[in-house]
C-alpha cells in the first residue's frame, strides 16, 4: 500500500504547508508500512526538494516541463493518475488547499478511488480504510470509510504539524507521458496581492469586525499585524461593505483559516465566522461587549474598545521586542 | 386542518425574511433614530413586487394570496415593522379598496399603478376629531355638479407625502350622517392640498406620517368609489381587511422580541449560569412562545378565511385584538429580560416595543376591536 | 450558450449542528433548508451574464440530486431566473455519486458551461465539480472568482495563493466558483413567483451509482475551556500569555 503524495510548489519553492504533508505522509506510510513517494510537477528548485527528505520522503518523481507552468487540473491530473499507476499508490494524498482540492476531486473520480476531504488526522484503520475528517465547516467531525481499495485525501492545514524524520531521498524517474494537448488552461495575466503576508499561510492572523466603524479605522490592525509579522483578514459585513478585499474574509463562506494565533478584534463572533476560525490553536478576542459570542470561542479576552486596545497592546509588543 | 404553508408561501415568507435581515436591518436603528424614509427599502420592496402583491394579474398584481401577504407584513415587521406599515396601508387599504369596489375605469386609471408599485397609495380617514368613530367626518366633500369640492384635514396620513393617491372619506350629505360619506381617489398633485408637517412618533418612526389639509380640492365626479353614500361602509370594509394585515405587523413585532430575548437569555450569565436557567426568566419566555403561537393561529385563520372566501371580520378582529395585546405584553417582557441592555438602542427590543404600542392605537384600537367582537358574539 | 448550474440543498448556515445520539446520521429536526451559498452565487452570477450579454445565453438550467423535499430550493431557483430544472430522484449518498448521476444527465443534454459551487457547506467534499470534470472528459477550473464574457469567449479568474490569474479557457468547461463571484444572492420577486409555476420541475431517474465512501461516525467538538479574561488596562498579563504560552512573540 505505498503513498503517494503531490508537492506543490511555488516559483520553484515549497511552504512549511509542504512539510506538514510530507510528514503526514510519512507517518502514513510508517503506519501502513509501504512506501511514500512524493510527485512535484514543474520547475521545482533541488535543493527544495532535498529539503523534503528531512521530513521522510523517500522518493521523489520530478517531472520537468514548461507545460506545468500554469495549473491544468485535466492534464495535472493525467500525470498524477499515471503516476500512481507507476508507483502502484493505494493513497493518494494532497493539500487541502486551492489546488489540492481541485486535482483530488478529479484524480478521485479518474481511479474511481474513495475521497475523503479535509482530513484532520492519521487514518483509523487500514481494511476497512477509516479516516476522520472535518465537515460542517469545523463544526463537526466524521469518520469516514472507503469502500475501494485506492484512496484520495486532502489534508486540513495545521490539521498534523511538522515533523522532521531526515531519510535519504531516492530520485525515481518515472516513465510518464505528458500528453500536452490536454492542456486548454491558457493564462492571459497574473495579478498578485499586495498583502505582506499571505492570510492561508499566516502563522497569525488579525481580523477585524464591524467593530472597527470603517476602513479609516484599519491601520491598528495592520499595525498589529506589522508587529506581529502577521496577515491581516476581515469578517464577511467588513467584506461585503468594502472596507477590506474579499480575498480577506474569514468565515463559512470565505476563507477558513487554522493559524497558531487568531486576534478577533471588534468581532461579535456570528456561528459563521466563528466555524472558519474554530481550528485555530489560540484565538485573543477583543471586543466592546463583554457578551458578545466571540468570548465563547476565544481563549484569552479583552473587554474594551479595540480603537484604544488595539494601539496600546501594538505599543507594549513593540517594547517587549525591544 | 393543514398547518403547512405551500413552496410558493414559504417562498415568498423566505424572501421578505431576506429583505428584512439582510438589508432593512442593516440600518434600521439610524432611520428610527433619525425619523428617516426607507426610501431605498420601499424601492427593493417595489422591485421584489411585495407592492400590490395581492392584487389580480389582470390588474398588473402579484395574485398572491391572502396569507402570503401576511406572512411578508410578519416578516418585515420582526425587524422594521415601519416597512410593513407603509406596506400595509397601501395594499390592503387602497388596493384592496379600490379593486373591491372602484369600477373598471377608475381600476385600469389607478389601481394598475398601484398594483405595479410604480405609485404608493395613503387612506385619509381619521381626523383630528374622528379617530376610532369614524361616523363623524368633519372634512367636506360638497357635491358641485361636475365635481366635488373638498375642505377638511385628515390625521395621522400614512404615507401622506411620498403617496401619489389618496384614499379619502369625506362626507357629503352631513344630515345623513354616516350614510352621507363618500370615498374617493383624490391625486395628491392636486391644487389645494397641503401636506403638514411630519408627526414625531414614538414609534414606527421610518414611516412617513402626516395631517393633511384640503382647501377647496376639485375631485372629478368619476373619482367617487362606489354609488353615492357609500363611504362609510367602504372604509369598514377596508378596516376590516387592514386588521388582519395590522395583526400580522403586531405578530412579527412580537416574534422580533421574543427571538432576540431568547438569545440573549441563553447567552448572558448571571449568578453562575445562563439566565434562562432561571426560571423567572425560562416562564417568561414559555408565556411569550404560546402567545406567539396563539396569535399566530389567529392571525392565519383569518387570512386563511379571507383566501377562501368565507366570513373573516370576526376573526380579523379577534386577531388584531389578541396579536396587538400580546405584542406589547412580549415586547415589555423582552425589554425586561435584557435588563439595561434592553433599555439602549443596540439589542433592538426598546424599538420593538416603542412599536409594539402603535398596533394597539390604529386601524382600530383594542377597545374598537372589542366592540366589535362583542356586538359579533352577542347579536349570533 | 447553455449553461448548466448545480445546486444542492444544505442546512442553513446559521443552524446549530447535531447529531443523532449513536452518532450515525445529521439531526434534521428543524433544520431550515437553502441552496448552498456557492451554489447560489454561481446561479446568480449565471443570471447576470444572461442578462448583460444580450442573448448570448440561451438557457440555464438548474440541476440537483435529491428527494421530492428538496424542490423547494429548486422553485427558488426558477423563482429568481433560471429557465429549466431538472431533479435527479436520488439521494445524494457521496460526491462521486452525485457527480455520476449529473454527468449521467449531461451526456445526453450537453451544456457549454457548467458552474458548481466550490464545496457544500454541509460535507466540504469540494469534489462534484472537478469530479464531473473527469467524468465527462473535459477541463474545469477551481477557485473561480469572476466570470465575464468577452465577444463570446470566457474570461475566468482563478485565485490563487497570493494573487489571481486571468484565464481563457474553451467550453465545455466546469467551472468551480467561490466567494467573489456574485456579490448578493438574489430574493425571488412576486413576479419571478409567479413565472416559476409555469415552469416545470423535469424528474430523472437516477442510475443508482454506489458511493465510494460511507459516513460511519459523526462528532460535535469538545466544547472549548473557558475564556480567561484579561482586563483592559492591564495588557502586560496578555503580552506574558503572548510571549510565555503561546509563543508568538
Amino acid at each position: 500500500m505505498n503513498i503517494l503524495v503531490y508537492l506543490e510548489h511555488w516559483d520553484g519553492k515549497f511552504k512549511k504547508s509542504t512539510f506538514e504533508l510530507v510528514s503526514y505522509a510519512a507517518a502514513i506510510a510508517k503506519q501502513f508500512q509501504s512506501n511514500v513517494y512524493g510527485i512535484v510537477l514543474g520547475n521545482a528548485e533541488t535543493n527544495e526538494i532535498e529539503q523534503l527528505s528531512k521530513y521522510g520522503l523517500e522518493n521523489i518523481i520530478h517531472i520537468q516541463n514548461d507545460v506545468f507552468k500554469v495549473l491544468d487540473n485535466q492534464l495535472f491530473t493525467d500525470v498524477i493518475s499515471q503516476t500512481v499507476e507507476f508507483v502502484n499508490a493505494k493513497c493518494i494524498i494532497f493539500a487541502h488547499n486551492n489546488t489540492g482540492k481541485a486535482l483530488a476531486s478529479r484524480l478521485s473520480a479518474k481511479l474511481k478511488a474513495g475521497l475523503v476531504s479535509g482530513v484532520v488526522a492519521l487514518p483509523e484503520s487500514k481494511s476497512p480504510f477509516i479516516i476522520r475528517k472535518k465537515l460542517f465547516t469545523g463544526k463537526a467531525t466524521a469518520q469516514v470509510k472507503v469502500n475501494t481499495e485506492k484512496c484520495v485525501l486532502t489534508l486540513s492545514q495545521n490539521a498534523y504539524g511538522v515533523y522532521e524524520n531526515s531519510v535519504a531521498i531516492n530520485k525515481i524517474n518515472a516513465d510518464i507521458k505528458i500528453n500536452a494537448e490536454l492542456c486548454k488552461t491558457n493564462l492571459k495575466e497574473v495579478q498578485k496581492f499586495t498583502a505582506k503576508v499571505l492570510l492561508t499561510d499566516a502563522e497569525i492572523v488579525v481580523s477585524g469586525g464591524r467593530g472597527l466603524k470603517g476602513p479609516e479605522n484599519w491601520h491598528v490592525i495592520e499595525e498589529l499585524a506589522d508587529v506581529l509579522g502577521a496577515a491581516t483578514a476581515c469578517t464577511r459585513p467588513v467584506s461585503d461593505e468594502g472596507w477590506r478585499p474579499h480575498h480577506e474574509h474569514v468565515g463559512q463562506t470565505g476563507k477558513i483559516v487554522a493559524p497558531m494565533l487568531y486576534f478577533a478584534c471588534g468581532i461579535s463572533g456570528a456561528i459563521q465566522h466563528v466555524a472558519g476560525i474554530s481550528s485555530s490553536k489560540y484565538i485573543i478576542a477583543i471586543n466592546k461587549d463583554a457578551e458578545a459570542p466571540i468570548f465563547e470561542a476565544a481563549d484569552y479576552g479583552i473587554v474594551g474598545d479595540v480603537m484604544q486596545v488595539l494601539p496600546e497592546l501594538t505599543k507594549k509588543i513593540k517594547e517587549f521586542k525591544k | 386542518m393543514n398547518f403547512e404553508l405551500t413552496e410558493e408561501q414559504k417562498l415568498i415568507q423566505q424572501a421578505a425574511r431576506d429583505l428584512a435581515e439582510r438589508e432593512a436591518l442593516l440600518d434600521v436603528i439610524e432611520r428610527d433614530e433619525k425619523a428617516e424614509y426607507p426610501y431605498k427599502h420601499v424601492q427593493r420592496m417595489k422591485e421584489l413586487g411585495f407592492f400590490g402583491m395581492t392584487v389580480d394579474p389582470k390588474y398588473d398584481g402579484g395574485g398572491m394570496d391572502s396569507l402570503s401577504y401576511v406572512l411578508v407584513l410578519e416578516e418585515l415587521s420582526k425587524h422594521d415593522s415601519s416597512l410593513a406599515v407603509i406596506l400595509s396601508v397601501h395594499n390592503s387599504l387602497a388596493c384592496w379598496g379600490l379593486e373591491n369596489f372602484g369600477n373598471e375605469y377608475q381600476k385600469e386609471k389607478y389601481l394598475k399603478p398601484m398594483a405595479r408599485g410604480e405609485v404608493i397609495g395613503a387612506f385619509l380617514l381619521s381626523e383630528p376629531e374622528a379617530g376610532s368613530d369614524a361616523t363623524h367626518q368633519k372634512t367636506l366633500a360638497e357635491d358641485m355638479g361636475d365635481h366635488y369640492l373638498v375642505n377638511g384635514i385628515k390625521n395621522w396620513i400614512t404615507s401622506a407625502s411620498t403617496a401619489g393617491y389618496y384614499i379619502l372619506i369625506a362626507q357629503t350629505k352631513p344630515e345623513l350622517k354616516h350614510k352621507g360619506i363618500n370615498a374617493f381617489i383624490v391625486e395628491k398633485d392636486t391644487p389645494g392640498i397641503t401636506i403638514g408637517p411630519h408627526e414625531n412618533k414614538m414609534g414606527m418612526r421610518s414611516s412617513d406620517t402626516h395631517s393633511v389639509m384640503f382647501t377647496n380640492v376639485k375631485v372629478p365626479k368619476e373619482n367617487r368609489i362606489g354609488e353615492e353614500g357609500f363611504g362609510f361602509k367602504f372604509a369598514m370594509k377596508c378596516l376590516e381587511v387592514g386588521r388582519i394585515g395590522i395583526a400580522a405587523q403586531a405578530l412579527g413585532i412580537a416574534e422580533g422580541a421574543y427571538m432576540r430575548a431568547l438569545k440573549y437569555a441563553k447567552e448572558r450569565k448571571a449568578f453562575g449560569t445562563e439566565i434562562a436557567n432561571h426560571q423567572a426568566i425560562a416562564f417568561k419566555l414559555a408565556d411569550m412562545a404560546v402567545k406567539i403561537e396563539t396569535a399566530k393561529l389567529l392571525v392565519y385563520k383569518a387570512a386563511t378565511l379571507k383566501d377562501l372566501h368565507q366570513p373573516f371580520g370576526l376573526i380579523g378582529a379577534m386577531a388584531k385584538r389578541y396579536c396587538a395585546d400580546i405584542a406589547m405584553e412580549v415586547t415589555t417582557d423582552a425589554v425586561q429580560i435584557h435588563g439595561g441592555y434592553g433599555y439602549v438602542k443596540e439589542y433592538h427590543v426598546e424599538r420593538l416595543f416603542r412599536e409594539a404600542k402603535l398596533t394597539q392605537i390604529y386601524e382600530g384600537t383594542s377597545e374598537i376591536q372589542r366592540i366589535v367582537i362583542s356586538r359579533s358574539i352577542l347579536n349570533e | 450558450m447553455k449553461i448548466l448550474v448545480c445546486i444542492s440543498n444544505v442546512p442553513d448556515t446559521t443552524t446549530k449542528i447535531k447529531f443523532t445520539s449513536d452518532g450515525k446520521q445529521f439531526d434534521a429536526t428543524g433544520v431550515q433548508w437553502i441552496i448552498n451559498p456557492w451554489d447560489e452565487l454561481a446561479l446568480t452570477r449565471a443570471l447576470e451574464l444572461k442578462e448583460t450579454t444580450g442573448g448570448l445565453i440561451e438557457n440555464i438550467t438548474v440541476i440537483n440530486v435529491g428527494t421530492k423535499d428538496t424542490e423547494i430550493t429548486i422553485r427558488k431557483a426558477l423563482s429568481v431566473g433560471a429557465d429549466h430544472a431538472v431533479r435527479i430522484d436520488a439521494i445524494p449518498t457521496d460526491a462521486y455519486a452525485v457527480a455520476s448521476e449529473i454527468a449521467k444527465y449531461v451526456e445526453t443534454h450537453p451544456f457549454d458551461l457548467i458552474l458548481t459551487g466550490i464545496e457544500s457547506s454541509d460535507y466540504n467534499g469540494n469534489a462534484v465539480g472537478g469530479m464531473l470534470a473527469e467524468l465527462l472528459n473535459i477541463p474545469s477550473v477551481s477557485s473561480v472568482s469572476s466570470i465575464e464574457i468577452n465577444e463570446g469567449k470566457l474570461i475566468i479568474t482563478r485565485e490563487i495563493d497570493g494573487g489571481k490569474q486571468i484565464l481563457d479557457v474553451p467550453t465545455p468547461l466546469v467551472a468551480i466558483v467561490q466567494k467573489g463571484i456574485a456579490k448578493e444572492p438574489r430574493i425571488p420577486s412576486m413576479r419571478g413567483i409567479m413565472a416559476a409555476r409555469t415552469k416545470v420541475i423535469e424528474v430523472v431517474n437516477p442510475i443508482n451509482v454506489a458511493p465510494l465512501t460511507d459516513y460511519i461516525l459523526f462528532e460535535l467538538p469538545q466544547p472549548k475551556g473557558k475564556c480567561k479574561m484579561i482586563p483592559a488596562d492591564q495588557l502586560d498579563e496578555l503580552i506574558h500569555v503572548l510571549h510565555q504560552e503561546i509563543k508568538a512573540i
